[in-house]
Formats: structure tokens, C-alpha cells, sequence
């Protein structure tokens, strides 16, 4: 987490007497969406009755009932805390002090609950929080291995546009060999290496050959998605029970954990793809700041000239981590088949890989940046799937265009100053 | 090797030439360059014209698009069932498999030309030649798009959101089309117009967004295409858009009187009047990006931005006026869908036209001719992979194949020059051999 901060200067340390010129975006912001809340889900008509929150399944060991709250009454709260938060930002804002980490987040959930609450007032339908939190984890995990995937490429130095490519292949050999094999968890090892297949091609042509990586990231994603519609309208159509019967790898659930209320089953009740993926994110965030790879990788993504000059093998270490990236990405892909039981269908990757990019360009090339975006974008995706189930009176087109929109608000300069290493898209010719 | 854009400055680096980086690679060690062209002393006349011939650029394209069918072709082998049956016993009947293997590709590829070029197993002359009019009704839209997404190469700009504009120019056109109740050539310029207008206000909004904010344009149009995509299906649920009455998410008619592009060969052809609007757009791109004022600042600011600001061009201006002519030529592919071919909006007016056109616009290296000559090679493929697919076992994804490493290959001209051992340009033979240059990039 500290690394984050390393990228801007923090005001304190400062001795000269130039200030930074205060940045009023984010408190503007919070006044906005506070006032979006008030007028949208609290003012407007239609909120009556109450709201009926379940946070348990039949399965839970420790239910909880179903409990319903007067949905007036709560939004008035939920608005009262983010007004106060709203007053808190611009305080501190004015006084040049930093706004704590926990402020965005709890007035996130303030305004997500106000949204809820609007949404499920005078309905018999319940809100399915648990459902709501366990389906955007699931979501958003392709999400979070593409984008872990672009932070390793692209802090070497090398854009990666393939991610949705490598996602896709990794779901279909996932596919191909879980069948084969019967075995889910022999499909789940074999999806990096399609991964890694087209991060070979990448670099072959980026590193070897010198063309633009985003060209070559492009078309890359149109050959895999012609060569797996291919095989599938032939191979996989032809004799579907052995090359294309759908496999399921298990929930383990860990003991304990998994039976605390809400947090256990949407965390700890997931496969083993799932446990990967936390590993990965600390790994990673460890690793790409604290390690001697690590310094290496980001040295040659920024200064590739000066890392050969204390002796990096500036292109080798941009093959090998491309390789590397795409190999998380394939195993992302396992999600989309292996990980949630289905066989494979043509394009069903269905462009998470771009998502993954953004989400990794708004977490600012850090692992637990990109995995926030990721899990944001997970949510509200999942979000608008459970209204459209439970009958919202909110088109659920708009709630699926919002982490689109959010994505452009964000990359237009909302997320301060976002820099991309500095060698991307620049082949190193000694 | 020489370099050639120190050599050449008619060969300087263009922005969005898909070539421009990957030829000045240096030979692979072995293959082109000093080993074919190496003749010893002075060159024959002949000679310097076949070295001048095997190193040219459009000979690259070709045998890109050679090494391509080849590899389409091992897939469609693959995937037979005739030849995966025969290949089991290989070795005691080899005829057998290596006969499968032909009849499998050279029936999936005859399919093709007769789907695409001349079909010479029909009846009568129109409909031997309907397959080269359907050619030019795929190409429409390609074309258009990738003249859009050329022009935004051109400066510098990755616009991948040609999906997105060709969905808002569909969204307009269609709207204008079958709401308003006009004169016969009013109601379709206005809808034509419309449609540009779709296209060019959702590109305009990431050039804005790049000149005010420096929002990577990569980024933002891939926002937008997705967002596009929900808000058709979104208006597609809405009244004003949606057919009465209509099992399926889709508008009504655009009233083929008035608001649709002519037909050009008549009622039993498909062409339509997008495809002169197609020539008339690539000879305006073409004196657009060579004869204008407008074209040379979008070409500087591509070039070189940091010059261009200095000489005294407004690059910010040049951005959101490149992004808005590449999105109004975008939006006039999706013209062509629903005023030419589809005459109707739905959900999948784009199809997947606007992500072909980056290969179209990558293939014709951004240049009018090229990408209007790429489009219809492209809408060649697409109209054979339709008949194909129809008429054999191998389905129309081979074509995606067959574009990804058309493209791939040419943008690494050297891994062509080395899989065909050919010379490259600049090579001289040994004799005459300029000192190396070395170039000081990254």
C-alpha cells in the first residue's frame, strides 16, 4: 500500500515554500454524487415501504434473518453520513491534509446502500447481499488476473492489448483439456500455457521484429478468436462429449473462515482458481516493489538504456515477463470454462480483456490498484445483473454502461495525473 | 544494412504505417540482404531489376497473403473429419490422406472464389457475377471504417472505437430514416448526414477528452464502444425505437422509397449506393491527407507533435478534428447497414465490421488506395467465408485466421523476406555497400 504514495510527493514532506495548488476533485465529487443520492434516491417518489435485506443463505451454518429496514428513514441516514463525509473531505482538502483511505471507501458503501435501499423499497423481493457480493467476486476474477497480467507486461515495458486474447485461450485449452483428461484441475493448469502461447507471439513480433505492440496486441486478439471459433465449429462441435464436456473444479471451502456471516461464503467458499488469484495479487504487489525482478522489470520499463548499462538484459527480461504475464491472464481464462462449469462457446472471453486493460490503467499499473478496479467493475456488472433478475425499475442497460463511464471519467484526469511507464511501446535497439 | 529512413527520406516513418517500425529491423542474420543480393562487383542491369522486384513492398503483401491461405488451409485440413480418418492409417495408404487433404482445402477454398469473385457453377451471367457484387456490399463498411481509423493513424491517434461509431451513425441514421417523412434525395443525404454526425460525436468525445485532459484515446473508445452497445439495446426497448409488435429487438423499416441508399443493379442485387459513397470518401481522405492544410497538420502532429506545436499547428484542435472526421467516416459505415444493407437497426448493426477495419486500415498502411484495395480484399473474404461455410464443413472463422496473419506478417516485412530468403530494400550488393548506419533509438 505504501508504495502507492511514492508516486506523488506527499505536502509534509515539502520544504520549500512553493504549495501544491489544492485539488478540489475529490471533495467536488463527493458533493455530487451526495447530492445525486439525495435528489435521485431519497427525494424522489417511490420510496415507501421498507427494504428487506437477506444476508444468509439456507446453507450458512450461523443464519441471519431476513431483516427490513423503513427505506425513508435509512436513506436520510445514509445521506447524513455522506454529507458529513462530504463536510470532512473539504476540511481537510482546504487545510492541505491528506483525506484517510477509509473515507471514498465508506462513502462508497454509503452510496451503493442508498442505491439498494431506493431500489428494493415497497418490494416483497429480497436484496440478496451475499448473492450481490459472492457473484461480482466471481466476476471480476478473469478481470483481476488480466489486469495482474498487464502490470507485468507493462511494466517491462511491453503494452499488452492480447489479454483478451490470452484469456480466451486459456478458456478454451482449459476447456479442451479438462474434457480430455476429465479432470478440471488438469484443464486449470494447461489454460497459462495459451496464455503464455500468445505472449510468445507478442514479444516475437514486438521484441524481434520491432512492430507496434498495440498492432500486433490487436491482431493477435483477432487470431485467437478466429482459431478457437474455428476448432470449436469443427473439433469441438463434431464430438462434444470428448473434447468439450463441461468440468467443474470443486468450492473448497476453508473450515472456519468460510462460516463467518456474509464475509465466509464470498470469500472463503471458492475454488482453488480463486485462493490462486488472492496469492497472486499479494504475491505480485510484493514482489514487482520489493524484489530484485521486480526492480529489474520496472527498470527496464522505464529506463530500458539505462538498465543495459548496469548490466540488465533489457529484452530478455521483456520476453520472459511477457511470457509471464501471459500466462496469469490464460489462467484467468480457466475461469470463464473450468472455473464456473460450462463448456467452451465461441468469443465467450466477450471483451473482459479491455476491461481488464482499463482496470489496470485506473489502478495505475499497481497489482492492488488494478485489483480494486477490477473488483469495482466485477460489482457493478454483477450489480446490474441482480436488478434486471429482481425487477428494478432502472433500465439495467445504464447500471452495465456504469463502470464503462466511470472508466472514462476516471482515465479523463479523476484519478489525478496517470502516467504509464515510460519505455512502453518502444522497442529497445541497442 | 543501411537505414533506410536515413537513406530515404521519401521512406521517413509514418505514423500508422503498420511497416513503418518493423522495416528497419535488421536482417535476421543468414537470411535476405547480403547473402541473395550479394553479387560481386558491378550489377547487371537485370539483375538490379530483380533485386528491385523481390524486395518491393507489394510483393511482401502478396506472399503475406500466400503464407496465410497456406496456414488457413493446414487448419482447415486439421479439422476435417476425412482427413483426421485417413491419417490414422497414413502409412498404409498415404494416397488416401494426402487426398483428403486436398479435396478438404481445395474445396473450402473454390467455395470461397465462387462466394466471392465469379461463380461459375450457376446458370445465368447475373448470378455467376452476384458473388462479386456481394464482394462490394461487404466492403462498404469496411472501407468507410477503415478510411475512418487510417485518417486517426494518420495522426497518431489508435482510435480501436470504430464499433461504437458505427453503432451511433446506425442509431442516427436509422432514427432520421424511419421517424421523418421527407422528400425523396433530401431524406436520405439527411440521414447520411445523421449518421456521420452519430459516428463523429462519439469519436468526438475521446479526441475532447485526449485534448483536454490527455485521457488515452486507446482507452476511452474501447469505453465507448461498450457503452454503445448497451445503449442500442437499451433504445431498442424503447418506443420510439422498437417495432411494434416485433418478437425481436429491432426498429422499423427504413422506408426504401426514400431514405435508403438506390440500389444500383437493380432488385435482384444487393449493391447499393454506399459503395460510390465509399470511392467518393476515399478520394476525399485522399486529397484530405495530401492536398490539404487540414491533412498536412494531421500528418506533422502525427509525425511529430513537438515540431508541430513549435511550427505553430494546435495540436489539441488537430486531435479533436481528426477524431471527429474519423468518427463521421465511421458513422457513415453504419449508414451503410442500415440505409443500404440491412435497411433496419438492431442490436448487431456493427457486426463485427468495426474491429475489422483496424486490420483493413493496418493492411492498406493507412493510405486511401490501400485501405479501399484491403477493404475489398477483406470484403472478398467475408462474402466467400459466407457461401463456404454454407456449402462445405469449414466455417466463416477461418477468415478472422487468414486477416489476423495477413496483417501480422505484413507488419514484420522481414520475417517474410526470411521465410522466402529474399533481399531486402536498401540492401545493395557487396560491391557498392554504404557504410553502416547505426541508428540510436529508445
Amino acid at each position: 500500500m505504501s508504495t502507492v504514495i511514492t508516486e506523488q510527493a506527499r505536502p509534509q514532506e515539502r520544504t520549500d515554500a512553493i504549495l501544491k495548488p489544492i485539488s478540489w476533485r475529490w471533495p467536488v465529487l463527493y458533493g455530487v454524487l451526495t447530492l445525486a443520492a439525495l435528489l435521485l434516491f431519497t427525494l424522489l417518489p417511490g420510496l415507501e415501504g421498507e427494504t428487506i435485506y437477506q444476508l444468509s443463505r439456507g446453507s450458512d451454518l450461523f443464519k441471519i434473518p431476513n431483516f427490513a429496514v423503513p427505506a425513508a428513514l435509512t436513506n436520510w441516514l445514509l445521506v447524513a453520513v455522506m454529507v458529513a463525509l462530504t463536510i470532512l473531505a473539504f476540511w481537510l482538502t482546504r487545510n492541505r491534509r491528506d483525506v484517510p483511505r477509509w473515507v471514498p471507501v465508506v462513502f462508497g458503501i454509503a452510496f451503493v446502500l442508498t442505491f439498494l435501499t431506493y431500489v428494493g423499497a415497497g418490494r416483497s423481493t429480497v436484496i440478496p447481499v451475499t448473492t450481490l457480493l459472492s457473484g461480482a467476486l466471481a466476476l471480476s476474477v478473469p478481470l483481476v488476473f488480466g489486469a495482474l497480467c498487464g502490470v507485468v507486461c507493462e511494466r517491462s515495458g511491453i503494452v499488452n492489448i492480447a489479454i483478451e486474447g490470452q484469456l480466451l485461450g486459456g478458456a478454451f485449452l482449459a476447456a479442451v483439456v479438462g474434457s480430455l483428461t476429465s479432470s478440471a484441475y488438469l484443464g486449470m493448469i494447461a489454460a497459462p500455457i495459451a496464455g503464455a502461447l500468445v505472449g510468445v507471439l507478442l514479444v516475437f513480433f514486438a521484441v524481434r521484429y520491432w512492430v507496434d505492440q498495440i498492432i500486433v496486441g490487436v491482431v493477435l486478439n483477432v487470431l485467437v478468436v478466429g482459431v478457437t471459433s474455428f476448432l470449436f465449429s469443427t473439433v469441438l462441435t463434431e464430438d462434444k462429449a470428448t473434447w468439450n464436456a463441461n468440468q467443474r473444479l470443486p468450492e473448497l471451502p476453508i473450515p472456519l473462515l468460510s462460516e463467518i456471516p456474509v464475509i465466509g461464503p464470498v470469500l472463503f467458499r471458492q475454488t482453488l482458481l480463486v485462493y490462486i488469484m488472492y496469492a497472486a495479487v499479494i504475491l505480485l504487489q510484493i514482489f514487482v516493489f520489493r524484489s530484485r525482478w521486480g526492480l529489474r522489470m520496472r527498470a527496464v520499463g522505464e529506463h530500458p538504456k539505462a538498465a543495459d548499462t548496469v548490466g540488465i538484459k533489457v529484452n530478455r527480461t521483456r520476453v520472459i515477463n511477457t511470457i509471464f504475464g501471459g500466462a496469469i491472464a490464460g489462467l484467468g481464462g480457466a475461469f470463464f470454462t473450468v472455473g464456473s462449469g460450462l463448456a467452451f462457446g465461441k468469443e465467450m472471453s466477450a471483451g473482459q480483456g479491455y476491461i481488464a486493460l482499463a482496470a489496470m490503467i485506473l489502478g495505475k499499473w499497481n497489482p492492488t490498484g488494478a485489483v480494486a478496479a477490477a473488483l469495482l467493475f466485477g460489482f457493478s456488472k454483477n450489480l446490474g445483473n441482480v436488478l434486471s433478475t429482481i425487477g428494478s425499475t432502472v433500465p439495467s442497460e445504464f447500471l452495465l454502461m456504469l463502470p464503462y463511464a466511470v472508466t472514462i471519467f476516471a482515465v479523463a484526469g479523476l484519478v489525478g495525473r496517470v502516467r504509464a511507464p515510460a519505455a512502453e511501446n518502444i522497442p529497445y535497439i541497442k | 544494412m543501411t537505414d533506410p529512413v536515413n537513406e530515404n527520406p521519401q521512406n521517413a516513418a509514418q505514423p500508422g504505417d503498420v511497416v513503418a517500425q518493423g522495416e528497419q529491423v535488421p536482417a535476421p542474420e543468414g537470411a535476405p540482404g547480403s547473402t541473395v543480393a550479394g553479387g560481386t562487383g558491378r550489377e547487371t542491369r537485370t539483375g538490379q531489376f530483380f533485386r528491385e522486384l523481390l524486395s518491393g513492398t507489394w510483393l511482401v503483401s502478396v506472399l503475406a497473403v500466400v503464407i496465410a491461405l497456406v496456414i488457413g488451409g493446414v487448419l482447415i485440413a486439421l479439422a476435417d473429419q476425412r482427413v483426421q480418418e485417413t491419417a490414422t492409417y497414413l502409412f498404409a495408404r498415404p494416397a488416401d490422406f494426402f487426398a483428403a487433404v486436398w479435396d478438404s482445402v481445395y474445396g473450402a477454398y473454390r467455395a470461397m472464389f465462387r462466394g466471392a469473385v465469379y461463380d461459375f457453377q450457376a446458370e445465368t451471367f447475373s448470378r455467376a457475377i452476384r458473388p462479386l457484387t456481394e464482394t462490394l456490399v461487404f466492403s462498404v463498411p469496411l472501407i468507410l471504417a477503415g478510411l475512418g481509423l487510417a485518417v486517426g493513424f494518420r495522426a497518431g491517434l489508435f482510435n480501436i472505437g470504430a464499433q461504437g461509431q458505427i453503432v451511433l451513425g446506425g442509431i442516427f441514421g436509422a432514427f432520421i430514416g424511419f421517424t421523418f417523412d421527407l422528400p425523396v434525395v433530401l431524406h436520405v443525404t439527411l440521414a447520411a448526414i445523421g449518421a456521420a454526425l452519430g459516428g463523429a460525436i462519439w469519436a468526438g468525445i475521446a479526441g475532447f477528452l485526449k485534448a483536454r485532459t490527455g485521457a488515452n484515446e486507446v482507452i476511452v473508445t474501447i469505453m465507448l464502444n461498450n457503452i454503445a452497445v448497451y445503449l442500442i439495446a437499451y433504445l431498442l426497448t424503447t418506443q420510439a425505437f422498437r417495432l411494434p409488435n416485433s418478437p425481436f429487438p429491432k426498429s422499423p423499416d427504413v422506408p426504401s422509397d426514400s431514405a435508403a441508399y438506390p440500389l444500383l443493379l437493380g432488385p435482384s442485387f444487393r449493391l447499393h449506393a454506399g459503395f460510390l459513397l465509399a470511392i467518393a470518401a476515399t478520394v476525399f481522405v485522399w486529397w484530405l491527407l495530401e492536398r490539404s492544410t487540414v491533412g498536412f497538420e494531421i500528418r506533422a502532429a502525427g509525425s511529430n507533435p513537438n515540431a508541430s506545436r513549435t511550427a505553430g499547428i494546435s495540436v489539441n484542435r488537430v486531435v479533436v478534428l481528426t477524431m471527429v472526421i474519423s468518427g463521421a467516416l465511421c458513422g457513415l459505415a453504419g449508414s451503410a447497414q442500415v440505409l443500404g444493407t440491412e435497411r433496419a437497426l438492431t442490436a448487431g448493426v456493427a457486426a463485427s465490421y468495426g474491429f475489422d477495419a483496424i486490420t483493413v486500415a493496418l493492411l492498406g498502411r493507412s493510405r486511401p488506395v490501400g485501405t479501399f484495395l484491403a477493404g475489398l480484399l477483406f470484403g472478398a473474404l467475408r462474402a466467400g467465408g459466407v457461401l463456404m461455410q454454407s456449402t462445405t464443413e469449414t466455417p466463416i472463422d477461418i477468415i478472422l485466421v487468414v486477416q489476423s496473419i495477413i496483417v501480422l506478417l505484413i507488419a514484420a516485412p522481414p520475417l517474410v523476406r526470411a521465410i522466402f530468403r529474399l533481399p531486402a530494400p536498401g540492401a545493395r550488393p557487396r560491391g557498392v555497400r554504404t557504410p553502416v548506419v547505426k541508428e540510436a533509438a529508445a
